[in-house]
């Protein structure tokens, strides 16, 4: 994957540096409702949950942990729903707006972690977790990144095809079978939440470890000296 | 290119973004509850498109049932509103050849069925439940309805009522169920007749009856979806 560079020419010094256009308008526009359908969908999610806490049986039922209503959407149990169906809609159309760009413009080539990613993934590992020396960057993202972006994406249609089943496992009694019933599908739709949530708070973690100049790359698209361009 | 036409990009790059804000109408409190009610009625419409009216839910083995005992008794006020079971019948009105009150044994006579089926809440939890009864289809042929009508609806002793898509109404596993685990409706359970629907959540499946009217308009939907549940909630 190679991004569209120029070289920005500074306007009070004879500095010139290099900028990528990292992000395509697309990607940044389903990145950015997903992000806002995402916070609705779990803040909701949570609301639904609390009316029954608990992946076991009703009697005698034992909960799992009380979530606290300042954290969750809608008020009580019918509000929840109204946002978590509402918000579905947008959530899965931004994620099949940005699925259908990727596969069709090959952008997926920044994202998407394939066999040879493999033997870097240790490398950059040590170095974030371990100390160790920081692998040079070839490409926009390195290997750990798109193992984390990848299973993201991964998870996200999980969370839609767990939600189907538990929203209509009559009509896709197929899908809710292949979850072990419905009562499956309730629970790894609730893991798939956690897997979500796991990521994002690594996600958030690296954003402001990174700074504002790549911050602003999800927002304008473009990235100022970015480190795997070298001059 | 220079540093300002640059910054110029970036700047209309970032403005490209600006559609994201159209969400933020949920953030208002004027448009939140229109809002809401349009994604929720949404819903329903596809609900409503996914429901095949051949398409059966998935059955059990009686190995597999919840014990009676531990099915829960979900009612929204009373657990017994001292219907007088001897005195009991159905008063049935709208858009039918043959209105009136029906007894329990024209009901009890037309073909029973007896399913093991899931039972869910909308709260989130299911139990799988051995229920039996007469198919609703039966009824309403025996009734003379008008299956072109677009709504069945029914009232209850404890003054909840529920609104059912005629679709559902006529599906196969629609139930008037008068018995659970082989033995007539205990009075928590609804006795003496209730609503049995596997394709539809819990709360559409109203206990108690005492009216039922096929309609094309309703003035109210069920207690539930008149305080913001989902008309349809089809599983």
């Amino acid at each position: 994957m190679r991004e569209e560079v120029v070289e920005v020419e500074s306007a009070k010094s004879d500095d010139r540096s290099l900028a990528a256009k990292e992000h395509p308008w697309l990607v940044r526009f389903t990145h950015w409702v997903n992000a806002i359908s995402l916070f609705v969908m779990v803040g909701s999610g949570l609301q639904i949950f609390r009316a029954f806490p608990s992946f076991g049986a009703k009697i005698p039922q034992r909960d799992l942990l009380n979530w606290p209503k300042a954290y969750a959407i809608g008020g009580w149990l019918g509000g929840g729903l109204q946002w978590h169906l509402s918000f579905l809609w947008i959530y899965v159309a931004s994620g099949l707006f940005y699925l259908a760009y990727e596969t069709f413009s090959g952008n997926y080539r920044q994202v998407l972690f394939v066999p040879s990613d493999i033997k870097g993934v240790w490398p950059m590992a040590r170095h974030y977790f371990f100390f160790g020396p920081k692998p040079p960057a070839g490409e926009a993202y390195n290997p750990l990144q798109k193992l984390a972006y990848t299973s993201a994406i991964g998870l996200g249609v999980l969370s839609v095809l767990t939600g189907v089943a538990v929203w209509k496992p009559v009509q896709f009694s197929w899908l809710a079978w292949m979850m072990g019933g419905f009562h499956y599908a309730r629970l790894w739709h609730f893991l798939v939440m956690w897997g979500i949530l796991f990521f994002l708070f690594g996600h958030l973690v690296m954003v402001v470890l990174h700074g504002w100049n790549n911050f602003m790359s999800m927002l304008t698209g473009w990235k100022r000296n970015p480190d795997y361009i070298s001059r | 290119m220079k540093e300002r036409e640059f910054k110029k990009i970036k700047r209309r790059e970032l403005l490209k973004l600006a559609p994201v804000l159209v969400l933020g109408a949920f953030a208002i409190p004027k448009f939140q509850e229109p809002l809401l009610k349009k994604g929720l009625a949404f819903s329903d419409w596809a609900s409503g498109e996914l429901f095949r009216r051949n398409h059966l839910a998935t059955t059990f083995e009686d190995s597999e049932l919840t014990p009676f005992d531990k099915f829960p008794i979900n009612g929204y006020d009373v657990e017994d509103p001292g219907v007088d079971l001897a005195k009991w019948s159905l008063t049935v009105t709208g858009a039918i050849k043959r209105p009136g009150d029906y007894k329990l044994e024209q009901i009890r006579a037309l073909p029973a069925f007896r399913q093991n089926t899931r039972h869910i809440c909308v709260e989130g939890w299911d139990v799988i439940g051995r229920f039996g009864g007469a198919r609703l289809s039966d009824f309403l042929s025996m009734i003379g309805a008008d299956t072109s009508a677009k709504f069945v609806s029914v009232e209850c002793a404890d003054d909840y009522y529920e609104t059912l898509d005629m679709e559902t109404a006529l599906h196969p596993q629609t139930l008037l169920c008068y018995e659970m685990y082989d033995r007539p409706l205990t009075r928590e359970h609804g006795a003496p007749l209730r609503l049995n629907i596997p394709t539809k959540i819990g709360y559409k499946q109203a206990k108690y009856l005492t009216d039922l009217k096929v309609a094309n308009v309703v003035e109210r939907v069920g207690y539930w979806e008149d305080q913001g549940y989902s008309y349809f909630y089809g599983l």
